[in-house]
């Protein structure tokens, strides 16, 4: 039980560099810090103990030394403050061009749908070498998707969309831990994330076939629930357009702008009157209950295939006459 | 300038021996015997946390979770951190010594609302009651922070008695701060201006504040929380309408000021400690005062530095991020002034000073570590394992239960009246000392390393650091039960004390070990600042130690 006994999590992504420097750095200044305090407190404590017939001497305060000891930690704090802020920016905004994966949570395990259809539980299979972008929602209660081995991690809420992204520098395979205390099985809400070389990956997402790409479950379901009736692909709609809405900017009937992003969408869905475009009536009736999570996020990844149609797929309308008059 | 006479411990009349029976207890007015209920009562609920955490350790000294159930495990973790915050670390030092002291110390006979203290007491022990049935009827497994939805839809355990048990601790905690706020300014003896406090009694008019204006909002949070579960309320369930974050904030706006409510008391005696025993003023009079108040305000900015990775938006993190750093200087320099004073001291090494020397130390690794939390990037990483344990642990056990244990040996002659074991005392401390560190230090290791925090079970990869982190538990537990042990014998068998027996500054030394009722034989008149050691000179000898002792 004791033959492996490492002091050190692994490193596989670009950020976990980045984030082992600044905790290196942190510990050596730390370091420093408390060596400094605790050789002052012994020689303190040995020098200056009760002699006979010695009495202490009285000292009021400096006002120079308080006001030294205050700015010189405070600026090295700053160092601290800006080096993870810069960090925590680039945690924080995912490439344009990632690949997406799909991740609903629940208690007790990790539902994955990677662009192409393929579904996986508490497995995740990525590319190295490759920007991966994380979706995630939950089903239930606030989970935590953490990776030690890319150092991030992001809480996983119900309701709403929080992402997360990554960029693997190294074969292997990896802790998937949940962080945030879920209830009876947290600790055992657990699982691996597979990087692999990049023929190996295509082998995989092609091994595992058998399903349609998210988008095109999202296409059905989107004629299927009748979201097409309302939302066509001509100004004629008692809806807006959706072609080529996807991260675009959108006018409310308020004022207000928002960004057509996964959590509008998702809430645009379930609550269609929250949020009402420019131009149009709330007449949408509300999805709520109707779709799963899963569908939820086909429908998505459809509306988003119609913001940059992709070749192969029949995109039904050119993207730039669609676009414009509810933007 | 009150008189006193050597060793009086005997027929002469004191709090102690004022009233006899169960009655003249319970139905105290007398902050003396309020302290020592709340001692009793706090000490009772320290065992039982302490259990669980003992529990906890023997459950993780395998990876595979073979001790208990799942369940089990998440409610022995979840009423650990219950019962060790709300009813040990908050009330500990303010209510137990606080209270004792702050009248004695600014020359009143009581607190400003002798009535409401012991109202104090009663909330307490009703929320305390509450908690115990929590317990016996199969306790409770939301975690200590009770987030939402989990808390309030999908659990089955006892979150309604558990959220109401710390919503009475609450107003008992909101009174007692109120109690010393109020005699903080209508009470103080002739001369003793706010310039001459004792730090001890800056430390808790700082805690008071803190109290007062940030548990309503946990209370009120807390209740939410309870009409949910009961009546579908959907404040912070989305099924139901509500927000998932929204009671992270509230929580945390409370809860995190409640560090410090937790950790200035600490501070305080650690001031009154380390002059005492270097026979120095406290560098920096001025500087320290300002620091605490300093921390007391600057801890109500600094809550969401708690959900960096809670889905809040980054602009909102950088700002909480700078925020944090921000109420780390008053901190470093209270460390770096106690450092100072013993400058050109004169240093004696009795127990409480061990533990000052401990809780400076420990402090100072909580308070760096909590450098590398403030700081996003590394924050992302470390949050939510084993190194915020580790952190908040070299805070809250490092830190406050030392400076506690200190104070405790500190002023046990004067609340007691005799002397507890010196070589036992030492002794103690030295085992409390390595045991923590062997407990904790580990986890930081363990929580780099990416081992979450409430894992019942754990990859194997993690053992080895495990089992020293449980074999220190086992270390430290032994260094608690020891005082435990010699204070209880000391009632009884323990020397005698004089009046003042480190020889110390300030009015509590000049009454009577232990005090009678109304504390001061006549009304204490200051003409002096505080911690005048420079007039006192040294601790009498141990052979000189029953000559009166007068200034």
């Amino acid at each position: 039980m004791f033959g492996h006994f490492p002091l050190w999590p692994e490193s596989a992504s670009t950020n976990a560099g980045n984030v082992d420097a600044l905790y290196i750095f942190l510990l050596l200044v730390s370091g420093i810090m408390t060596a400094l305090i605790f050789s002052v407190l012994t020689v303190f404590a040995v020098r200056f103990r009760k002699h006979r017939g010695q009495r202490a001497v009285q000292i009021e305060g400096s006002h120079h030394l308080e006001i030294t000891w205050s700015i010189i930690p405070f600026c090295v704090m700053m160092v601290f403050y800006i080096w993870g802020a810069v960090i925590f920016f680039q945690e924080r905004t995912p490439p344009q061009d990632a690949t997406e994966v799909y991740t609903v949570a629940k208690q007790w395990m990790w539902k994955f749908e990677h662009q192409g259809g393929q579904r996986e539980i508490n497995e995740l299979h990525v590319p190295v070498g490759r920007d991966v972008k994380m979706i995630m929602t939950s089903q239930d209660v606030i989970h935590s998707f953490f990776v030690p081995a890319f150092r991030i991690k992001q809480d996983v809420l119900p309701g709403r969309y929080t992402t997360l992204w990554f960029h693997a520098t190294k074969p292997g395979t990896y802790h998937l831990f949940c962080s945030q205390y879920c209830g009876t099985q947290h600790s055992g809400m657990i699982g691996w994330i597979t990087v692999m070389e990049p023929r190996d990956y295509e082998a995989w997402m092609s091994g595992s076939a058998g399903n349609q790409p998210l988008a095109v479950t999202g296409e059905k379901l989107f004629s299927e629930l009748g979201c097409v009736t309302c939302h066509r692909s001509d100004t004629q709609g008692r809806g807006p357009n959706l072609v080529g809405v996807f991260g675009k900017r959108v006018l409310l009937e308020d004022g207000r702008t928002v960004t057509a992003d996964e959590n509008y969408i998702r809430e645009s869905i379930l609550e269609p009157g929250a949020k009402i475009v420019q131009g149009f009536k709330p007449v949408m009736p509300t999805f709520q209950g109707q779709v799963t999570d899963e569908q939820l996020n086909a429908l998505i990844e459809y509306v988003k295939s119609l913001a940059a149609p992709q070749p192969g797929r029949s995109a039904n309308t050119s993207p730039v006459a669609g676009a414009s008059p509810q933007l | 300038m009150a008189t006193t006479d050597g060793p009086d411990f005997g027929e002469r009349e004191s709090y102690l021996n004022a009233g006899h029976g169960l009655k003249s207890w319970l139905l105290t007015v007398d902050h003396k015997r309020i302290a020592l209920l709340y001692l009793i009562s706090i000490t009772f609920f320290f065992f039982i946390g302490g259990f669980f955490a003992l529990l906890i350790r023997l459950e993780l000294l395998t990876p595979g979770g073979e001790l208990v159930q799942s369940d089990t495990y998440n409610k022995l973790f979840t009423m650990h951190g219950q019962v060790m915050v709300f009813f040990f670390l908050i009330p500990a030092v303010p209510a137990v010594l606080g209270n004792f002291l702050i009248p004695l110390m600014i020359g009143a006979k009581d607190l400003a609302f002798p009535r409401i203290n012991l109202l104090s007491w009663y909330l307490y022990i009703i929320g305390g009651t509450l908690m115990v049935y929590t317990i016996l009827n199969g306790g409770v497994d939301t975690g200590w922070t009770f987030y939402t939805p989990l808390s309030t839809e999908f659990l089955k355990t006892n979150v309604i008695s558990a959220a109401v048990g710390i919503f009475f601790a609450g107003f008992s905690s909101i009174l007692t701060g109120l109690n010393f706020i109020v005699t903080i300014h209508r009470m103080r003896a002739p001369g003793m201006t706010w310039n001459r406090l004792p730090l001890f009694v800056w430390a808790h008019y700082a805690t008071s504040i803190i109290q007062v204006l940030g548990t309503p909002v946990v209370a009120i949070t807390l209740v939410l929380v309870a009409l949910e579960r009961l009546f579908h309320l959907g404040v912070f369930n989305p099924a139901l309408g509500g927000d998932p974050l929204l009671f992270q904030h509230l929580f945390w706006f409370y809860s995190h000021p409640a560090v410090y409510i937790m950790i200035l008391p600490g501070m305080g005696i650690v001031s009154e400690v380390v002059c005492c025993f270097s026979r120095k003023r406290i560098f920096g009079y001025t500087a320290m005062t300002l620091a605490v108040v300093g921390i007391a305000v600057i801890g109500f900015l600094v809550w969401a530095h708690h959900m960096f990775v809670a889905g809040i938006s980054i602009y909102a993190a950088l700002i909480f991020s700078l925020l944090s750093y921000f109420v780390a200087v008053p901190s470093a320099i209270k460390v770096f002034n106690w450092t100072a004073t013993m400058y050109k001291g004169s240093i004696t090494y009795q127990t409480p000073m061990l533990y000052a020397f401990g809780f400076v130390g420990l402090f100072t690794i909580g308070g760096l570590t909590g450098l590398f939390l403030a700081c996003l990037g590394v924050d992302v990483h470390v949050h939510d394992t084993y190194f915020i344990i580790a952190h908040f642990h070299y805070i809250m056990v490092g830190g406050m239960v030392m400076a506690y244990l200190g104070g405790m040996h500190f002023w046990w002659p004067k609340i007691s009246g005799r002397m507890y074991p010196e070589g036992w005392g030492k002794l103690a401390a030295l085992i409390v000392f390595i045991g923590f560190n062997l407990t904790f230090f580990p986890q930081f290791i363990l929580g780099y390393m990416g081992m979450p925090r409430r894992y019942h079970s754990y990859p194997p990869e993690f053992q080895i650091l495990n089992v020293l982190s449980t074999a220190g538990a086992t270390i430290l537990a032994v260094g608690y039960l020891l005082p435990m042990v010699y204070f209880t014998w000391s009632m009884r068998y323990g020397k005698p004390a004089p009046p003042n027996p480190w020889n110390a500054a300030g009015l509590e030394w000049q009454t009577h070990s232990p005090p009678p009722t109304f504390n001061f034989d006549e009304q204490p008149v200051v003409t002096w600042e505080a911690y005048n050691y420079d007039e006192i000179g040294e601790i009498p000898e141990k052979e000189k130690e029953e000559v009166p002792v007068a200034h």
